[in-house]
């Protein structure tokens, strides 16, 4: 068992809204990650995978909050710390975050080693410009990026080179812990691969230590993760490998999300799709018990009324439903 | 559209902006009818200053009444100014052997007692210049004079032709002003033909904000019209209309508003002419930005869909892109009223406002008290409550405009 | 689901070198250039490319809201003629789209019950009573599962980005035209929303028989869902032919490798060609 990169504690976190609303996004949220392992957050809009992302950063501002919980990051504990010396202390070093318009957030007045420097002098004074270039071409080398992105703006890079440039800049500080929120989604599917590619080589690298990915695209999520985890209503309902978890699914929210995956590949054209009714919940007024019961064609009427705790089985796996394991896989063989 | 009109009234700008703006429009609306005077009526030869105005032989005439006060320290202060007082006080204190501490400028009669026991012009006043001694003499002089309480007495010619008094009027009498037969006030004064001030004010705020709207009406629509077809048409529609809102951009309009403003001749230029003009002239850049909005909803899915489902081009137009930029043409609209009022105060400055003889504006009152220079003798009344009234007026409109911005684009709230 | 052994009926829309400039002098740019096409009765069509590959101006081609160029396509078998009010309304009879950006699709301002009661005038229910109408606007929203009790008086912009999809679907089943046009109808949703989208978008079909053209970037969508798939590259047609051909045996270079970018859950997804 490796080293413990990121451990997050029963975290709660939730947005206010212009109208005093509390909306409780993330809601008891326990994981861990080792040393040279990534981990894949799925599930459908709206239930909570962002707002973990920006959780996890522990970059709270408004109209975030910071309920309750800890993130620990190598031994660090970064929960209940000040923007400003999250700013200082964590980002970068410790924790870098992509999200999914990042390639949009370019000044596109500035040139591309201009980032960088700014990056690294938050951190790091000493260095002077000429040693940050050097070390800025050898980085950009390293992950397949022609070093002449460093003296263009980013007006003048396409799409996916600007998303792949704005990963290198991020990561320039070897941080511990990538988390990448939908980084490939706004791109072409040639993009979308070399973008993978490269966050493949800064984990092979050792530019980085271990990766979060949050995507609600799967057959993505498989091809980039040791392991997957489903949200569903700002809760952990399932955890385990990315194999697990595509092909074995035992949850009936990951089931249902599994049998809505479409690849292009021989003999999955007969497959029914299956499509989960309804919308996720309004997180204002979760619903009692299981959060998912109201949509779960496998519920019965006390799925609505007790909490389900997290259950852990097969050693590594975890879910969260009322029904035994054996039970779901029985009711699936039944239903095809 | 309920909905956003509803919290357009929660936004404490827009709030503060309508109910600046009722106020002046309802005082504009409603002062003219209850005001005893005619804007364009001369009641004074020039500019007088603001308070009430009664008739000297309407007092002469009247049964006066005793109060007991002070009248000295009144007519104490109708002659001396603060500074009068203040040397007369430093003459005392030099010369007259007085304390300082003994003197009180604010108690009138007990200084001006201070003053009639220790003053002596045959003091030698050591110190002093001819020039000062004789001026604080005049003074003196002055102070007997106003502050002589006898009675007055009246003297008219009797039957014979010979002069007997008539009426004596004791010097601590007063009249009720209400009860002489003419009593005038001008709450700011006359102008320099000798027209009431407020009269005339609230006579030309109604008249400005009529230009200022009609202005804005002409502009937004004549501005909405081609900028929806300039933008929905595209093509050689959008390029002529282009070309023509470009070419009225480029000419600076307040060039156009002037040529012709001079070409029409006076007397046929009203205030709905001038309004006309200006509204013909500030169409240019409604136009250009509800093109540019219209251009980049013409692209927009809903109105595929639209098109798709078979309805016309003027239904589309109405329907599916208008709601879109009412916000904005709104919000325009404002800025046009505003800016059409600037402008009319603009030409009427230059004398290229509306015909004066029959309308009175803020432009033209401006005008006139500058003409006549106000500002040099001192005559604030004439020109600073206009001034007052266009700041407040375009404030209360641009607040407005800011408010309604913030609740159309809730994101610059912050 | 799409069976290969499917009967082909007859073709509904035939395109003969359709080819679409934009602008002129140095800014001309062919968006589309000479293509060639034949969709069938009761056939759904993909067609597959990446942005800028000009497949979204082939169906705005098609729909009529852009003109064609050069190149004759043919509607029933005649050419198609828009030409006056009349007949394009006719046109848009038989021709619907259903459209990316479900935000961009509503007109915010009308309220959902318009929207509904527009398609029923359209398709000549103007005289039916309002009990009718009510009956139709109910049948239409239980097809794409809604409660249309819960939608009356409702704006767009109080339904997620998926309601008002299905709303749009609602919109096609009061229509029934004999095509629709899917212009990335799941790009902006996710996974399981895709797959509820494309479940009723069948379902609509085997039930009025239409024809589906997909315009989509998506292959795996291409796949799942249609008999033909036309790749297309800068304005042209690649590849065409039965999905299972051209997406499992590929031949052009270019579906090749736009295949292997996509990735896989059962084979091998190979990293190390690209870049």
């Amino acid at each position: 068992m490796g080293k413990v990169m990121l451990e997050v504690n029963d975290l709660k976190t939730k947005y206010v809204t212009r109208f005093k609303e509390d909306v409780y996004a993330v809601d008891g949220v326990s994981l861990k990650i080792e040393e040279g392992k990534s981990l894949g957050v799925a599930g459908e809009s709206g239930c909570g995978k962002s707002t973990l992302a920006l959780s996890l950063i522990g970059y709270y501002f408004a109209p975030l909050h910071y309920m309750s919980g800890e993130i620990i990051i190598d031994g660090q504990n970064i929960s209940g710390m000040k923007p400003d010396e999250v700013r200082k202390k964590v980002l970068g070093t410790e924790v870098a975050y992509i999200p999914q318009a990042a390639m949009n957030a370019l000044n596109p007045t500035q040139k591309i080693i201009r980032f960088i420097e700014d990056v690294i002098q938050v951190h790091d004074k000493s260095l002077s410009k000429k040693d940050i270039y050097d070390m800025a071409v050898e980085r950009f080398r390293i992950l397949g990026l022609p070093p002449e992105v460093l003296q263009k703006h980013a007006v003048e890079l396409s799409g996916g080179m600007k998303q792949r440039t704005v990963i290198a800049i991020s990561t320039i500080l070897s941080p511990k812990v990538l988390i990448a929120d939908e980084p490939s989604s706004a791109l072409d599917v040639t993009s979308q691969k070399m973008v993978i590619k490269m966050m493949r080589e800064l984990m092979e690298k050792g530019f980085i230590k271990s990766m979060i990915f949050i995507t609600h695209e799967l057959p993505l999520l498989y091809n980039v993760t040791d392991d997957i985890m489903v949200m569903y209503a700002g809760q952990i309902v399932e955890h385990g490998t990315a194999k697990e978890m595509v092909f074995d699914p035992v949850h009936p929210y990951s089931k249902g999300l599994m049998g809505s995956i479409i690849v292009p590949e021989e003999g999955t054209r007969d497959v029914q799709l299956e499509a989960i009714p309804g919308t996720p919940p309004n997180l204002k007024h979760p619903p009692d018990g299981c959060r998912f019961a109201p949509r779960c064609k496998y519920a019965k009427p006390e799925c609505k009324v007790y909490d389900v705790p997290e259950k852990e089985f097969e050693g590594h796996r975890m879910y969260r439903c009322i029904y035994d394991v054996d039970y779901l896989k029985e009711a699936y063989g039944r239903n095809g | 559209m309920l909905r956003q009109i509803k919290e357009a009234f929660r936004n404490p700008k827009f709030l503060v902006g309508f109910i600046l703006f009722v106020l002046l429009l309802l005082m504009a609306i409603f002062y003219p009818m209850i005001s005893m005077y005619e804007p364009l009526t001369y009641y004074a030869t020039s500019f007088e200053k603001p308070g009430t105005y009664v008739n000297i032989l309407d007092i002469a005439n009247s049964e006066g009444v005793k109060l007991n006060v002070d009248t000295a320290a009144g007519r104490l202060d109708s002659v001396l100014t603060d500074d009068q007082k203040e040397t007369m006080k430093d003459w005392l204190v030099r010369f007259g052997g007085v304390e300082e501490s003994a003197i009180d400028l604010e108690d009138s009669e007990s200084f001006l007692k201070l003053w009639q026991d220790n003053y002596d012009s045959k003091n030698p006043q050591k110190g002093l210049r001819t020039a000062d001694k004789k001026a604080v003499a005049r003074l003196d002089k002055q102070l007997t004079t106003a502050l002589n309480s006898d009675s007055i007495d009246i003297a008219g010619k009797n039957e014979e032709g010979e002069l007997e008094v008539v009426k004596s009027i004791p010097g601590d009498h007063f009249i009720n002003a209400g009860s002489v037969g003419n009593s005038y006030t001008f709450p700011l004064g006359t102008d320099n033909f000798g027209a009431d001030v407020l009269t005339k004010l609230t006579s030309s705020i109604r008249v400005s904000l009529r230009i200022g709207l009609v202005a804005g009406l002409i502009g937004t629509a004549i501005g909405l019209t081609i900028g929806l077809l300039a933008g929905f048409l595209g093509g050689w529609v959008d390029n002529f209309l282009t070309f023509v809102t470009n070419i009225f951009t480029v000419i600076p309009s307040f060039v156009i508003l002037v040529l012709i403003s001079n070409a029409v001749s006076a007397s046929a230029r009203g205030a709905t002419m001038v309004s006309v003009i200006i509204g013909l002239t500030s169409w240019p850049w409604t136009a250009r930005s509800v093109r540019s909005q219209v251009l980049s909803l013409r692209g927009r899915d809903h109105v595929n869909l639209s098109k798709l489902s078979g309805h016309s081009m003027p239904r589309i137009i109405l329907q599916d892109i208008l709601p879109y930029v009412a916000s904005y043409v709104v919000m325009a609209m404002i800025l046009q009223i505003s800016s059409g009022i600037l402008a009319e105060a603009q030409l009427s400055m230059l004398g290229l406002g509306p015909n004066t003889s029959t309308t009175t504006t803020l432009g033209i009152m401006m005008n006139w008290a500058q003409q006549y220079s106000a500002m040099q003798s001192n005559s604030w009344w004439a020109f600073v409550p206009v001034v007052i009234s266009i700041t407040l007026i375009t404030f209360s409109l641009n607040l407005m405009n800011t408010g309604l911005d913030q609740v159309f684009n809730p994101q610059l709230r912050d | 689901m799409a069976e290969m052994a499917r009967e082909l009926g007859k073709s509904v829309l035939k395109g003969e070198n359709i080819t679409k400039v934009f602008g002129y002098g140095k800014t001309r740019t062919e968006a589309v250039k000479k293509v060639n096409f034949d969709f069938h009765e009761g056939e759904v069509i993909s067609i597959v490319g990446e942005s800028g590959s000009g497949k979204t101006t082939i169906a705005r081609m098609i729909l009529g809201l852009i003109t064609i160029t050069e190149g004759t396509l043919l509607f029933n078998g005649q050419p198609r003629d828009i030409s006056s009010g009349k007949k394009r309304k006719e046109y848009w009879k038989n021709i619907q789209a259903v459209f990316q950006d479900p935000f961009s699709s509503f007109n915010m301002f009308n309220k959902i019950d318009d929207l509904l009661l527009d398609c029923i005038n359209m398709t000549g229910g103007k005289h039916k009573s309002d009990k009718e109408k009510f009956d139709m606007m109910t049948e239409a929203c239980s097809f794409v599962n809604l409660k249309y009790a819960e939608l009356t008086n409702k704006y767009p912009f109080e339904l997620s980005g998926g309601q008002m999809q299905r709303l749009m679907i609602a919109r096609i089943f009061l229509l029934k035209p004999k095509i629709l046009i899917a212009d990335e109808p799941t790009s902006m949703v996710d996974a399981c929303s895709r797959a509820t989208i494309l479940d009723m978008l069948m379902k609509l079909r085997d039930e009025i028989g239409m024809t589906i053209i997909f315009i989509t970037h998506d292959i795996g969508l291409a796949y799942y869902v249609s008999d033909s798939v036309y790749i297309m590259e800068h304005g042209a047609f690649v590849e065409a032919g039965p999905a299972e051909d051209v997406i499992i045996h590929p031949k052009a270079d270019y579906t090749k490798r736009l295949i292997s970018d996509v990735p896989k859950i059962y084979g091998e997804w190979d990293l190390s060609t690209v870049g």
